[in-house]
C-alpha cells in the first residue's frame, strides 16, 4: 500500500463520528521502498489534492518522512527537488505488513502483502 | 510513453493470468483480453481519460483493466475488490509485468462510503451483471464509480439494461454515452454452462458528471 492510497483510505464502521475515521493511523511490521518513474506533471497535480497533513504523519510514523515541510511549498509545481521528495513519499513507500488503525473506534484493518483489508462484517456497518 | 499499437497492446493484456477458480456468486468472468484493449485503447486515445491520471478499477479481479491503465501511462491506477483470491493472481500479474503504479484495496465496492473524496479523476469498471443472485448490483457498483470519479466513468452493462439505466442517469443527473455495442463471449468458466460460450449483448458506456448538475449525487 503506497501513501497515495492511504491518503484516501477512511474507516466507515459503526460509532465513526461524522467525517471522521480519517487518517488511518499506520502501525507497520514490514515497509519497502520501491524504484517508481519519478513523474512530474502527475506529482505536481497530486500536491492540492492529497490531505497534506494526514501524508506527512503517515511518513513520519514509518520514518520516510524524507523532509517533507509541514506545508506545500509556493511554486511547488517548478520545484523539482521538492516534487521529487512528494513522489517518493506518495509513491515510492510501501507498506507491506501491519494494521490500519480507526482514530475513532480503534478498528484495526490488515495490511498482508500489501494490501488492505478494509472489509467490514454487517454487525459493523 | 511510445505509442502501442492495439494489436500490440491486445497480445499484452493476453499475458494477464485470470481466476484459478471463478467465484459463482461474485460473478467472476475475466475481461476478455480484446474487449480490455479496445475499451483501454478507446479511453486513452479519444477521451484522454487514463494518462497522468488517477484511476479506479472496481470489482477488478485479476487486475486486467488495471494493468491495461498502468501500461497507458496512469499516474496512479487502485483496484478494489472483495475477494483476495483474485487480488492475490493481480498481485503477481502487476509483478510481472514490472509496473509499480498500481495498487489494490480489499474491500466491499457496494459499501464503500458516500464520503469518499473524489481523488480519482477515472473510474474504469466491468461490474458484476447483477443477474445471478446480485440482481443490482451493477447500478450499485455504477452509483459509487459516479461517486468516486470527479471527470468520467467508464463501465460495460448489458445492452437489455439501456433503458434502465438511462432513467437511473437522468435521475442521478449524470451525462451517458454508448460508445460502442459489444459482443461478450462468455466462455464457459462454469460447470452449469451447457455452451461452450454463450454471446450477450454489452454497451461500453462513459458517464460524465456535470459538475454544475452534480448536487444530486453528492
Amino acid at each position: 500500500m503506497k501513501l497515495l492510497t492511504h491518503n484516501m483510505l477512511t474507516s466507515h464502521v459503526r460509532g465513526v463520528r461524522p467525517g471522521g475515521g480519517f487518517p488511518l493511523r499506520i502501525q507497520a511490521t514490514e515497509v519497502k521502498v520501491n524504484n517508481v518513474d519519478f513523474n512530474p506533471e502527475f506529482t505536481a497535480r497530486m500536491v492540492p489534492k492529497v490531505e497534506w497533513g494526514a501524508l506527512v504523519e503517515a511518513a513520519e510514523s514509518l520514518g520516510h518522512r524524507s523532509d517533507l515541510p509541514a506545508e506545500p511549498i509556493p511554486d511547488y509545481e517548478s520545484n523539482e527537488d521538492f516534487l521529487r521528495k512528494v513522489h517518493h513519499v506518495l509513491m515510492e513507500v510501501e507498506v507491506v505488513e501491519g494494521v490500519l488503525k480507526c482514530p475513532d473506534t480503534g478498528r484495526e484493518f490488515p495490511i498482508t502483502k500489501g494490501i488492505p483489508n478494509m472489509l467490514l462484517s454487517e454487525e459493523e456497518t | 510513453m511510445k505509442k502501442l499499437k492495439l494489436k500490440e497492446f491486445e497480445s499484452c493484456l493476453q499475458q494477464v493470468d485470470t481466476f484459478d477458480d471463478p467465484k459463482l456468486l461474485l460473478e467472476q468472468y475475466p475481461t476478455r483480453p480484446h474487449i480490455a484493449a479496445c475499451m483501454l485503447y478507446t479511453i486513452h486515445n479519444t477521451f484522454d481519460d487514463i494518462e497522468n491520471k488517477i484511476v479506479a478499477d472496481l470489482g477488478c479481479g485479476c487486475g486486467v483493466l488495471s494493468i491495461g491503465s498502468s501500461m497507458l501511462g496512469a499516474g496512479l491506477c487502485v483496484g478494489f475488490d472483495i475477494d483476495l483470491d483474485a487480488l492475490d493472481v493481480f498481485s503477481k500479474n502487476a509483478e510481472e509485468f514490472e509496473l509499480t503504479n498500481i495498487d489494490m484495496i480489499q474491500c466491499n465496492v457496494c459499501s464503500l462510503p458516500d464520503k469518499m473524496p473524489k481523488i480519482f479523476d477515472t473510474v474504469i469498471m466491468n461490474p458484476p451483471f447483477g443477474t445471478k443472485h446480485n440482481k443490482g448490483m451493477d447500478m450499485a457498483f455504477l452509483k459509487t464509480a459516479l461517486q468516486m470519479a470527479r471527470t468520467a466513468v467508464y463501465s460495460l452493462h448489458k445492452t437489455s439494461t439501456r433503458q434502465h439505466i438511462q432513467k437511473k442517469a437522468e435521475e442521478w443527473k449524470v451525462k451517458m454515452e454508448v460508445l460502442a455495442e459489444l459482443r461478450y463471449d462468455l466462455p464457459a468458466s462454469y460447470k452449469f454452462h451447457k455452451k461452450k460460450s454463450v454471446d450477450i449483448e454489452v454497451d461500453f458506456i462513459r458517464f460524465t458528471c456535470d459538475k454544475k448538475m452534480n448536487g444530486g449525487m453528492t
